[in-house]
């Protein structure tokens, strides 16, 4: 295909109908799933193989089939990666490897055989199911965010113009003044994704208001939620969803320059995200005069340091102007003195991928989905003790049973440890959402209201092999290790919040110690400086809530149910169920095991020398050993 | 433009532009702070400017905010030492002295608001900075901002680059004048100043051989900055009388002789 520039919306939609009767368009694809994960488990032989095996058919044959290869982005099912996918025909391949390229080329695509041994196994019913639809996993999901991940090469913007992309822009930017496209996202009832949830349109509207030389859109790709990989997801697998959100955002406001930030660990992202914006820049669709219209608008990537707090919208401007990443007081909003002190319009990667499918669709279509006051869908990554990990997207208000046992597929453990115990939303900031809650409806206020957050979408399902205790010390030390350091309560607070978790984790800890946690909380909550420090105790605040006895456990008691905290548990041999096979002896690397190899023996764990790592317990085949 | 609000009870008057901080110490209401300095931007790390915030409309919502950053608004109901206020306060500054246990700022402010002892883990090798950042930010408007923090979280600290003597320093002692605890360090002797592991040669005024307080790098840079004759930095007050003097008596004899004009042109 010749590289084209639209000089107009008519010539934009020429050469959409010339591409949507070209060949290009009518060829079958290979989709092989190149997201981060499935790149883990080797995609990306698997893609080389798949070219190599497709390259070397007869060139008949390959005029015959008609057929391309398209390295995707992920298609949301890392547990099971590397994926392949066979488009029109859906047939969905998991667990691939290099070795099983051939038969894919010789008898799935060459004969239409489908490959037993590569299809998805239901859990629930035990059987093989051939198409990608069909899939639990993705049948209970709704894709609007996600809509073109993995079934478009993010580097080909003929594959995006094919999905329908691009078509909103040209919609908003020719048929709509401003005015009707921010009316249109503020009925549509936006929140943003990032987080907050704060209402997108009422953002859009001060900036627009604001007085300003210039105004800046900016786009939040610093997600930083340990587990979170929604915004990564998105920005890998379809850059251009977020680049025409926002083309219509800038519209909307009137800016003419964007920034996208992206943190340091996602360099994918980057690539494609530059790949993207060359390639509309290059069609006329960011840059002068945006098809004909007058319209000016371009959009600049900014790299993050590889710091948390940057993902704070303060910050992350300070880190855009070259400053030091550090927030600053927002008594007046980034609205009206932003980045530059101009006035800004900042939100996720999620909320502008939702904006060209609002434009397209229309706000009624969008509040039809979704609760009262959550409209439109939530894509979350789904990680922890479920059987399929991974990026799932589904409505607004669909409860967190639906979401764990639906597309998640059920806990992974059926033993009585493997019970579904917690889990947490919302990252760092967010909290732990006991059994009894699991009915609750996954929405920006009902999730508050539980002492958690939707945050940007992390949900990590915990099981009764977790420890409560351990689980708030944790996000204590990942909060104080990327707390910025410049508010005193968040600073020295986090962090005698930390000693105070880590001492009771080491059994030294007092009934005293869950007043003066509670106490110093309250104080962190009103008097940090950013909504980071501010959030930062709920993680502790939850478990105390829901799981105060296992605090009570661990102090009072000096015991931790989960097993988990190493200065409570001791491991022992179960001499009725251990064979004397001795593997548990060659894994101590501390010499606490002592026994003699032989059949009908058994063996001893010296508690003073074991360090608690848990090998022992961990090789032994015949469940012998095991932490009390 | 001038408008009134409350404060703790009192109608006062206040202007555009102004933090409620600012409005506040203008009619004598004390509120404590650790990070603040009129020389410099306000900051917001200490948090000890706390205070609650309401308006009539707000329905009896009250927020907790810094006053140093807060802008003075018409209508602005603003309570400074409620007990909700004196909680905070009371919690940071036992935070602050449990990371610096010996600084007497702190342990004066602490016993204020009835903290003795820290209720929390001192840290173990405490020293007493408190990170309000003040040397960084006087040292960025005043001077070379040849310092700054660095690292984050509670690993945060004052350094310079590469931990090494800063390169940029002037040696001018702003940093260590505005510090609230007397962290920072210096000595002076035998005409040499010591201060962030560097040495600077203090002016030696021509005229008097007196040694002045200030380093040559100093002189050299506030001549510059303020466009001036570097002299003026480098004489001591007696000779600078004694120049003016002569140059006074000068432009007198010359007055005599009708030299005036043309002489002090030059």
């Amino acid at each position: 295909m010749e590289t084209v520039r639209y000089e107009s919306a008519e010539g934009f939609a020429r050469h959409v109908n010339d591409l949507r009767r070209s060949a290009f368009a009518s060829q079958r694809r290979v989709l092989v799933c190149c997201g981060t994960g499935c790149l883990a488990g080797g995609a990306q032989q698997v893609a080389i193989e798949m070219d190599k095996q497709l390259s070397a058919l007869p060139a008949a044959k390959r005029t015959e089939l008609n057929l391309v290869m398209k390295k995707t982005g992920c298609h949301g099912f890392c547990e099971k990666g590397p994926l392949v996918v066979l488009m029109p025909e859906g047939t969905f391949y998991k667990g691939v490897k290099p070795k099983d390229v051939a038969d894919i080329v010789h008898r799935t695509i060459a004969n239409g055989e489908v490959l037993e041994h590569l299809l998805y196994v239901e859990p629930k019913t035990g059987e093989r199911v051939a198409r990608y639809g069909d899939i639990d996993f993705y049948a209970k999901q709704m894709r609007v965010a996600m809509r073109n991940i993995g079934h478009i090469d993010p580097a080909s913007i003929d594959d995006y113009l094919l999905r329908g992309g691009y078509a909103s822009m040209v919609k908003a930017l020719t048929t709509m003044s401003p005015e009707d496209v921010l009316v249109e996202i503020e009925k549509a009832k936006l929140r943003g994704r990032g987080g907050g949830g704060f209402d997108a349109g009422r953002k859009w509207r001060s900036a627009k208001k604001a007085m300003g030389d210039r105004r800046y859109v900016i786009c939040n790709g610093d997600e930083g939620d340990p587990g979170a990989f929604m915004d990564r997801s998105i920005m890998e697998g379809d850059p251009h969803g977020v680049i025409e959100g926002m083309i219509i955002g800038a519209y909307a406001v009137g800016s003419h320059d964007g920034f996208i930030y992206v943190r340091q660990e996602y360099p994918l992202a980057v690539e494609h995200l530059r790949k993207a914006i060359d390639d509309a820049r290059g069609r006329g669709l960011l840059g002068k005069n945006i098809l004909g219209t007058g319209f000016d608008f371009d959009i600049e990537i900014a790299r993050g340091g590889g710091a948390f707090v940057c993902g704070e919208s303060s910050a992350l401007m300070r880190s855009v102007e070259g400053k030091v990443g550090e927030p600053r007081a927002k008594y007046v909003h980034a609205t009206e003195k932003g980045l530059f002190d101009q006035p800004t319009v900042l939100n996720n990667v999620e909320t502008w991928v939702n904006v060209p499918r609002i434009i397209e669709k229309g706000a009624d279509w969008f509040t039809s989905l979704g609760t009262d006051r959550s409209k439109g869908t939530k894509a979350f990554a789904l990680t922890g003790k479920v059987k399929n990990t991974g990026l799932v997207e589904v409505e607004m208000g669909t409860t967190l049973r639906e979401i764990i046992w639906g597309p998640g597929g059920g806990m992974i453990d059926d033993g009585p440890k493997g019970k579904f115990k917690a889990v947490q939303t919302g990252g760092p900031s967010g909290g732990c959402v006991p059994e009894s809650l699991l009915d609750l409806p996954c929405d920006f206020d009902s999730l508050t209201e539980v002492g958690s957050m939707m945050g940007s979408g992390g949900m990590i399902v915990m099981d009764h092999s977790t420890c409560m205790v351990d689980v708030a010390r944790y996000f204590l030390s990942f909060l104080t290790d990327e707390s910025c350091g410049k508010c005193v309560p968040c600073r020295e607070g986090l962090l005698q919040m930390y000693g105070i978790v880590s001492r009771i984790c080491e059994g030294q800890g007092k009934l005293e110690d869950l007043e003066q946690i509670e106490s110093l909380s309250q104080t962190i909550v009103v008097g940090s400086l950013c909504a980071l420090g501010k959030s930062g105790p709920n993680p502790v605040l939850s478990t105390l809530k829901y799981f105060r006895d296992e605090y009570l456990a661990h102090i009072q008691d000096k015991r931790c149910p989960a097993g988990v905290c190493k200065a409570l548990i001791t491991y022992k041999v179960n001499h009725d169920a251990c064979d004397g096979c001795g593997a548990c002896l060659r894994s101590c690397v501390s010499q606490a095991i002592s026994g003699t190899i032989r059949k009908g023996e058994t063996f001893q764990i010296d508690e003073m020398k074991c360090d608690r790592c848990g090998a022992c317990a961990t090789v032994c085949k015949r469940a012998a050993i095991a932490a009390a | 433009m001038a408008f009134h609000m409350t404060i703790n009870g009192r109608r006062v008057d206040a202007n555009a532009g102004e933090t409620v901080l600012a409005t506040a110490r203008r009619h004598g209401i004390p509120i404590p702070t650790l990070c603040h300095h009129e020389a410099v931007e306000p900051f917001g790390s200490c948090r000890l400017c706390m205070v609650e915030v309401t308006k009539a409309a707000w329905k009896g919502w009250k927020g907790l905010m810094t006053a140093c950053l807060y802008p003075s608004a018409p209508d602005l109901i603003i309570e400074t030492d409620s007990p909700r206020v004196r909680q905070v306060r009371k919690t940071v500054l036992d935070l602050l002295l449990a990371r610096c246990p010996d600084a007497d700022v702190i342990r004066k402010l602490a016993s204020e608001y009835g903290v003795e002892q820290t209720s929390f883990v001192p840290r173990e090798h405490p020293d007493k900075c408190i990170l309000c950042g003040l040397c960084v930010r006087v040292c960025e408007t005043a001077a070379t901002a040849a310092i700054s923090t660095v690292q984050r979280g509670h690993h945060r600290e004052v350094g310079t680059p590469w931990g090494g003597p800063p390169p940029d320093c002037i040696g001018c002692l702003a940093c260590a004048h505005v510090c609230p605890t007397g962290h920072i360090q210096y000595s002076e002797a035998g005409g040499v100043r010591k201060i962030w592991e560097r040495e600077f040669k203090l002016v030696r005024c021509k005229e008097t051989g007196k040694t002045l307080p200030i380093t040559e790098e100093q002189a050299a840079f506030l001549a510059k900055r303020q466009g001036m004759d570097p002299s003026y930095f480098t004489m001591s007050e007696e000779a600078q009388r004694t120049r003016t003097a002569t140059t006074l008596g000068k432009i007198a004899r010359w007055d005599k002789l009708g030299l005036v004009q043309e002489e002090v042109k030059s």
